[in-house]
C-alpha cells in the first residue's frame, strides 16, 4: 500500500494552491513604493572597443533620475569564478575581470556597457536610446577551434589567449590510456557537439533593489537559486556591502535550471543605483534580453575513443573535448567542464583506463555555465553515443554490451578509473527493470507497423551515473573550489508546537515545502501540515548553499534531519525533567518520550510548551526554548544511476523525428515524495529531449546570436513529447547521508538525449541508410534529411 | 491617455492607460493582478494566457485600451463560489500539473477554455490546444494528464505520477 | 513600445480616413504580429487604427456565386469555425498559431503582413481569391508581390477576403518546431478549370504558384503525376532551421501529401 503520510508518500503539494489561484508572489510582482525602472544598454556588437559613452542627453530626458556607465564601477570588483581549475602544466586557469558593467570593450552581443534608471520603463528605454556610444567593431571569434589559433581575435587582450586552460584528468593516467587504445583489438572513434542550450526558466530574471538611508540597510529581492551565494558574492568581490547590512530575498522563483544559480550584473547595478537615487530600482528581462545575458549551457565539441576487446570489454575511454565558456567566466563554468564531467567519463562501467583532456575557451559570446545536468550530460552523452557506435561495429546488442561492463553489485564502494568512489548501485537490476517497461518484445511488431505508414522506427538505450548531492566540502576544495558545499537548516519548535524550518536550499519547483515536512513530520511523529518551510530569505535563515545538483534534499536535507535530531535530543533532557527519570532513560518513537520500560511518557507537544514555559528548569542542565540549527557537509557525491530507452518514428522523406515513447528507470536511493520526484524526471526528459531534437544555439560568424527569441529556439511544447513511462523501484540506498537519498533533478536531462539519438541512428539503420553513423544534436528534420542524403 | 473601462473577474474597473498600455500590464501594475505573468515578447510562451468574453487571449498582445466594455477573466478570477479550486485546478494539484507555478496561471486558462469548447478531449486535442503554452518543468505529461482527469476521464492507464 | 494614440473606429469609412490624416498612422488587425513588432521598437508609428471594432469587417458568408466572404478583421477561430463550406481553408485557419493566436489574430492583417512564412497567402493564392480592399478588388495572383510586400497601397485595408470554393483541396504545412510557422507548406485546390499549387514558407519571394506542378496536377490529379518535377533550391529561404534545397524537397514532398489528402 502506498503511503498517505510521511517519507515515501505522495503527499499532495502545499504551495500549489498559491500557484494556481494566482498568489504566487514572484520577483516581478513586488511592487514597493516610489519604485523606479532599470533598463540596461547592450552591446549589439560581439567584440568592440569603447571609445566614447555620451550620456548627457539621455541624462536629461523626462522621467530620468540617472545613468550608469562601466566607468561607474571601474573600482568596484568583479564577478568571480567560483574554482580555480589549473592547467595539466600546473599553471592556473586565465581569470579575466567580469564588471558589472562593460568597461572599455564589449564582449559578446548582449554584453550591458550602460544602464538608465527612470520613473517608468519605457522613459528608461527612450532614455537609454538617447546614449551615444562610439563602438569600434572588432572581428569576433566565435568558433572554438578558431580561437585557440594563432593570431585570433582575442575576447580578452589582457591575458593574451583564448585559452582558459587545458586541464588533464587524471594526467598520471595518461600514458596508460594511450598504451591501451594503441594496444587495443578494436577502437571506435566518434567526433560530436554537445550542442549549447538556452535555459529558459520561464519567468525571466528580475531584481528589485531597496535601500534604507537611515540604517545604511540594503534589500535586494532578485530570480535566484541561491540567495546566501548571491549575498556573498556581492559583498565579497563586487560593492563590499557587508552581509549584514544586506538582505537578499528570492521569493516564489519560476525555474531555473541552473541560469539563476549565479550572481549577474543586473543585480549589483540595481543595488547601487538603489543607494544614489534614494529610491526601489526595479528591472525584469524582457525574453530577448535573457537570451542575450543569461548564461547558456552545454557547448562542447569532443573527440572520444573507446578501446575494447572482440567480445565488447571496454578497455579504454579517451576524450579531448573543447568547452566554451563564453566571454567571461560565470561563478560555476569552470567546474562543469572538469570536475562535474571529467570525473564521469568512466559512467556506470568497470572499465581500467579513463583519461580526459579538456580545454575550455574563451569566445565573443554568452557566459557559458551550468545548465541542468552540468557536465553531466555532457559525459553521458559522449560516452553512450560511443558505446552505441562500437556496439555496432562488433554486432552486440546495446544493452548487452552494456551489462558486460558494468561494476556489480558486491563491487561497492567502487572507485572509478575517473577517480569516483561510487558507494552504492545496480545497474544490471536497472537494466531488468528497463526491459520490462519497453516491450521490446513488440519492437519488430511496432517496427512493421511504422514501416507500413512509410516510417522508419529505431530503439535506442542508455544508461547513466552521476554525480550529486553537491558537494564534500574538504574533496572539492582539494580541487579548487572557493567555496564549501554544505547546506545549513534550523528547526524551530513553537510553544504551540508547531514548527517552522529555515531551509538554505531554495525551491523554484521542487517541492520543498511539502517534501522536507514529510521528513521532519515522520521523525516527531507529528502532523506535516504543523510544519512550515521557510527558504529564499538570508535574513531568516542561517545559511544556504542554495538549490543545484541534486543537492536539496541529500544535502539540505540531511541538514534538516540533523537539526531534527538535537531537537530529539533536547527533547529528551527536557521530558527526563518532566518525568523525572534519567535522561539516557528516555526514548522517543511517535512523538511520544517515553521512560524505557515504563508506562510513564510525554507528548512532543507538552515538551515543547514545557520548553517555553521552564518555570522549574534547571537551569544549568538546560536552556529554554526549543530551536536547533545544523550544518551538514556530505562525506562524499551521492550517485543516482539509471537505464533509459527511447523509441522514435523517422519520416524519411522529411526527416522529422518523432519520440513515440520514452521509459526511464532511475536508482535515486530512498525516495521521500514519489510524486515529487517523477515530476522531476519528466521535466528533465523534456529538457533531454528538447536538447537532442529541438534546441539549437545558432551564432553566426559575427557573433549574432541567430537563435534569439522562441520564433527560432525551438522549446519543447506539449505535442512535441510523449507520456513518458518512469520507474523508481530500484533503490540501493545512498551509505553516507541520513536519508539514504541520492537526488532526482538532473537525471532526465542526463539521461535522456544519448537514447534519442542512438534511437534515430537505429531507426535510419533500419531503413538501410546505414552510412549514417552520428547526427551532432539537435536531429532537427533538416539534419536528418540532410543525413539521409548525403 | 485613453480612458478604459471593462469588467474584470466580475468586477467593473476603469483607469487611464496609454495607447501602448498592455492589457497584461494594466492587470498587473495597474489593477495589481500579477497572477497573469509574462514570460516572453513574442506572443509565444502563453503565460499571460487571459479570457476575454470568453475567449482565451494572450494579454501581452493586446492593448488594453481594446478590451473596452469587455468581460475579462483572469486567473485570480478562477475558482469556485466558496473561494476553492476548480476541477481543473484541482486536477493540476491532484496530478502534480505544475513545479514552478510560472506557467500555471495561462495552462488553467487554456485547459479551461479547452474544456469548455472539448469537455472531452483525447491526449493529442490536449496537446494540440496547449501548442502555444510552454512550460519548462513538468514535461507536460501531468498537465495533459491533469486536464484529461478534470473532463472526467479516467486516468489511472496514463503512466502513475 | 514607442508611444502611439490608438484609435478604435467603428465603420471602413472612419478607420480610412483616420489612416489618410497622417503618413503615421497603421492599421491594426489582431496585433499577433505587429504587437511583438513594437515591443522590439521595430515600428515607430504614431496612431494605430485597430480595424477588430468594425462590424463590417467581421464573419464568414457564402455568395451567391458561392464564393466563401471573410471579413477582413474576422479572426482565424472564426474562420475555422464558420467556413465549412471550404474544409480545406476551415482547416487551414484551425492550423495558425495558437488557440490564443486564434482567437486574436485576423485573415486582413495577415495577408497585409504577407509573411513568407504564413499560412493564409498560400490560401488566398492556391485558391484564386480575391482581395476586397476600401478601395478596389485586387485578384491573389496581382496581390503578393515578395515578402512582407503587396499590392495594397498606403492606408488602403482589406476588408473582404473571396475564396472561390473548388472541388477538393487540402493544405499541408510542415511546422517550423520553433515559431510554428510554415516551414514549407502547400495549398493544392483542384478547381474545375485546373489545379492551383501555392507554396508559402520557401521562397524568399515569399508565396508563390508552383506552375509545373499545376500542370502536371492538372492533367492527373495524383500525387504520382509530380514524380519527374522538381524545385529548384535557388531563391529558396535558408536558415537556421533548414537549406533552401531542403525547403524546396519539402515542397515537393508536402505537394503530393495535399494531393493524397484533398477532399
Amino acid at each position: 500500500m502506498p503511503k498517505d503520510h510521511g517519507v515515501g508518500a505522495s503527499s499532495a503539494r502545499r504551495e500549489d494552491v498559491r500557484f494556481l489561484t494566482g498568489r504566487g508572489k514572484y520577483t516581478d510582482d513586488i511592487a514597493l513604493q516610489g519604485q523606479t525602472h532599470a533598463v540596461f544598454v547592450r552591446s549589439q556588437v560581439a567584440n568592440g572597443v569603447i571609445t566614447s559613452i555620451d550620456t548627457t542627453e539621455a541624462a536629461a530626458m523626462p522621467g530620468v533620475l540617472a545613468v550608469f556607465t562601466g566607468a561607474d564601477f571601474a573600482d568596484v570588483g568583479g564577478n568571480p569564478a567560483g574554482w580555480q581549475i589549473n592547467s595539466r602544466d600546473g599553471e592556473p586557469m586565465k581569470e579575466p575581470k567580469r564588471p558589472v558593467l562593460a568597461h572599455g570593450k564589449v564582449r559578446h552581443v548582449g554584453d550591458a556597457y550602460a544602464a538608465v534608471i527612470a520613473e517608468t520603463e519605457e522613459q528608461a528605454r527612450d532614455a537609454a536610446e538617447a546614449i551615444v556610444a562610439e563602438i569600434e567593431e572588432q572581428p569576433a571569434v566565435v568558433d572554438m577551434g578558431k580561437a585557440l589559433e594563432d593570431g585570433s581575435p582575442l575576447v580578452h587582450d589582457e591575458i593574451g589567449t583564448n585559452q582558459c586552460f587545458d586541464w588533464g584528468w587524471i594526467e598520471d593516467n595518461r600514458a596508460a590510456t594511450d598504451a591501451a587504445i594503441k594496444a587495443a583489438p578494436h577502437v571506435t572513434t566518434l567526433e560530436l557537439v554537445n550542442n549549447r542550450l538556452v535555459p529558459n526558466a520561464m519567468e525571466p530574471r528580475a531584481s528589485m533593489a531597496d535601500y534604507d538611508p537611515g540604517t545604511g540597510d540594503y534589500t535586494l529581492y532578485t530570480t535566484s537559486q541561491n540567495p546566501h551565494l548571491t549575498r556573498l558574492l556581492i559583498s565579497a568581490f563586487v560593492l563590499g556591502i557587508p552581509e549584514n547590512k544586506l538582505k537578499v530575498v528570492a521569493p516564489d522563483v519560476g525555474g531555473g535550471f541552473g541560469s539563476k544559480i549565479y550572481h549577474y550584473g543586473e543585480e549589483a547595478l540595481v543595488l547601487a543605483a538603489a543607494k544614489k537615487i534614494g529610491r526601489p530600482v526595479r528591472w525584469t528581462a524582457s525574453r530577448s534580453e535573457s537570451f542575450l545575458s543569461d548564461a547558456h549551457g552545454r557547448d562542447h565539441v569532443t573527440k572520444i575513443e573507446l578501446a575494447c576487446e572482440e567480445d565488447g570489454t571496454f578497455i579504454a575511454f579517451r576524450t579531448e573535448t573543447m568547452a566554451n565558456v563564453g566571454a567571461y567566466l560565470s561563478n560555476f563554468s569552470t567546474a562543469t567542464p572538469t570536475f562535474l564531467h571529467g570525473t564521469l567519463m568512466a559512467g556506470n562501467y568497470a572499465v581500467p583506463n579513463v583519461y580526459v583532456n579538456v580545454k575550455a575557451v574563451f569566445t565573443n559570446t554568452a557566459p557559458v555555465d551550468a545548465y541542468r545536468g552540468a557536465g553531466r550530460p555532457e559525459a553521458t552523452y559522449s560516452l553512450e553515443r560511443v558505446i552505441d557506435m562500437a556496439a555496432r561495429e562488433l554486432g552486440i546488442d546495446p544493452l548487452e554490451i552494456r551489462r558486460r561492463n558494468f561494476v556489480q553489485p558486491d563491487q561497492f564502494p567502487f572507485t572509478s578509473a575517473a577517480g569516483l568512489e561510487y558507494d552504492t548501485g545496480d545497474y544490471g537490476a536497472l537494466v531488468d527493470t528497463l526491459e520490462e517497461m519497453i516491450d521490446r518484445d513488440g519492437f519488430e511488431a511496432r517496427r512493421r507497423d511504422s514501416a507500413a505508414r512509410g516510417k522508419l522506427r529505431g530503439l535506442g538505450v542508455n544508461t547513466y551515473i552521476e554525480a550529486c548531492g553537491i558537494a564534500p566540502s574538504n574533496l572539492v576544495g582539494v580541487l579548487g573550489a572557493r567555496v564549501g558545499l554544505y547546506d545549513a537548516a534550523t528547526v524551530r519548535v513553537n510553544a504551540t508546537g508547531n514548527i517552522a524550518v529555515m531551509v538554505g536550499a531554495h525551491s523554484h519547483g521542487q517541492g520543498h515545502e511539502t517534501a522536507f515536512p514529510q521528513v521532519v513530520a515522520d521523525m516527531l511523529g507529528v502532523d506535516e501540515n504543523s510544519i512550515e518551510i521557510v527558504h529564499g530569505d538570508t535574513s531568516k535563515i542561517p545559511f544556504g548553499m542554495g538549490t543545484y545538483g541534486s543537492r536539496s534534499l541529500a544535502v539540505c536535507g540531511s541538514a534538516v534531519v540533523r537539526a531534527t535530531d538535537k531537537i530529539i535530543t533536547k527533547g529528551k533532557k527536557i521530558a527526563a525533567h518532566m518525568l523525572e527519570a534519567a535522561e539516557a532513560d528516555i526514548e522517543f518513537t511517535d512523538g511520544q518520550f517515553s521512560v524505557a520500560g515504563t508506562d510513564k511518557s510525554v507528548g512532543f507537544g507538552d515538551v515543547a510548551l514545557k520548553a517555553y514555559i521552564p518555570h522549574d528548569f534547571p537551569l544549568e542542565e538546560v536552556e529554554p526554548g526549543l530551536e536547533e540549527t545544523a550544518f551538514y557537509d556530505p562525506a562524499n557525491f551521492t550517485y543516482p544511476s539509471g537505464a533509459y530507452a527511447c523509441e522514435v518514428e523517422v519520416d524519411p522523406e522529411t526527416g522529422k523525428v518523432t519520440v513515440d515513447r520514452f521509459a526511464a528507470a532511475d536508482d535515486f536511493g530512498n525516495v521521500i515524495n514519489p510524486m515529487i520526484v517523477t515530476g522531476q524526471v519528466h521535466g528533465g526528459l523534456a529538457q533531454g529531449i528538447g536538447q537532442a531534437l529541438l534546441e539549437q544555439t545558432t551564432y553566426d560568424s559575427e557573433g549574432q546570436l541567430i537563435s534569439a527569441s522562441y520564433m527560432d529556439y525551438a522549446m519543447p511544447r506539449a505535442d512535441d513529447l510523449p507520456f513518458y513511462e518512469v520507474d523508481h523501484s530500484c533503490q540501493t540506498p545512498c551509505t553516507h547521508n541520513p536519508l539514504g537519498v541520492k537526488g532526482c533533478g538532473e537525471a532526465g536531462a542526463i539521461g535522456s538525449p544519448p537514447s534519442v539519438v542512438n534511437a534515430v541512428i537505429d531507426a535510419l539503420h533500419a531503413g538501410g541508410h546505414t552510412h549514417v553513423t552520428h547526427i551532432d544534436m539537435p536531429l532537427t528534420p533538416a539534419r536528418v534529411w540532410s543525413a539521409i542524403n548525403s | 491617455m485613453t480612458q478604459v473601462a471593462m469588467t474584470v473577474n466580475g468586477k467593473s474597473v476603469s483607469g487611464e492607460v496609454e495607447g501602448r498600455t498592455l492589457l497584461s500590464d494594466y492587470l498587473r501594475e495597474d489593477l495589481r493582478l500579477t497572477g497573469t505573468h509574462v514570460g516572453c515578447d513574442t506572443s509565444q510562451c502563453g503565460a499571460c494566457v487571459v479570457h476575454v468574453d470568453g475567449k482565451a487571449v494572450k494579454a501581452c498582445t493586446m492593448f488594453a485600451a481594446e478590451a473596452e466594455g469587455a468581460q475579462v477573466t483572469t486567473i485570480e478570477g478562477m475558482g469556485t463560489a466558496d473561494g476553492g479550486l476548480t476541477a481543473v485546478q484541482q486536477a493540476f494539484q491532484d496530478h502534480h500539473g505544475l513545479q514552478c507555478g510560472f506557467c500555471t496561471p495561462g495552462m488553467v486558462m487554456t485547459a479551461a477554455a479547452l474544456l469548455e469548447e472539448t469537455p472531452k478531449p483525447t491526449e493529442a486535442e490536449i496537446r494540440d490546444y496547449l501548442e502555444g503554452n510552454i512550460c519548462r518543468c513538468t514535461g507536460y505529461h501531468n498537465i495533459v494528464k491533469a486536464i484529461m482527469a478534470a473532463s472526467g476521464q479516467d486516468v489511472s492507464a496514463v503512466a502513475a505520477e | 513600445m514607442y508611444a502611439f494614440d490608438l484609435e478604435r473606429p467603428g465603420r471602413i469609412a472612419d478607420a480610412v480616413k483616420l489612416l489618410s490624416d497622417s503618413e503615421e498612422s497603421q492599421p491594426l488587425g489582431g496585433g499577433q504580429t505587429l504587437i511583438p513588432t513594437l515591443k522590439q521598437r521595430l515600428a515607430m508609428p504614431e496612431r494605430l487604427v485597430s480595424l477588430t471594432a468594425i462590424p463590417e469587417m467581421q464573419g464568414v458568408c457564402l455568395s451567391d456565386a458561392g464564393e466563401v466572404c471573410i471579413g477582413g478583421a474576422t479572426t482565424h477561430a472564426t474562420v475555422a469555425a464558420e467556413a465549412g463550406a471550404y474544409p480545406a481553408l476551415a482547416a487551414l485557419a484551425a492550423g495558425i498559431g495558437d488557440p490564443a493566436v486564434r482567437n486574436r489574430g485576423t485573415i486582413g492583417g495577415s495577408l497585409a503582413n504577407n509573411d513568407p512564412s504564413a499560412c493564409y497567402p498560400a490560401a488566398a493564392l492556391g485558391s484564386g481569391a480575391r482581395i476586397i480592399t476600401n478601395a478596389r478588388e485586387i485578384a491573389a495572383d496581382d496581390y503578393f508581390q515578395g515578402m512582407f510586400t503587396t499590392a495594397l497601397d498606403e492606408g488602403e485595408i482589406i476588408t473582404e477576403v473571396r475564396f472561390p470554393v473548388p472541388e477538393k483541396a487540402h493544405y499541408e504545412k510542415f511546422d517550423q518546431p520553433a515559431s510554428r510557422f510554415a516551414l514549407t507548406a502547400v495549398f493544392v485546390a483542384k478547381y474545375a478549370d485546373g489545379v492551383r499549387v501555392a507554396v508559402t514558407g520557401a521562397s524568399e519571394e515569399g508565396v508563390f504558384r508552383w506552375s509545373e506542378a499545376e500542370a502536371a496536377l492538372s492533367a492527373d490529379f495524383s500525387a504520382e503525376a509530380l514524380s519527374g518535377l522538381s524545385l529548384s533550391g535557388d531563391g529558396m529561404i535558408s536558415d537556421l532551421h533548414g537549406s533552401g534545397a531542403y525547403r524546396a524537397h519539402l515542397a515537393k514532398v508536402l505537394t503530393g501529401r495535399a494531393v493524397a489528402a484533398a477532399r
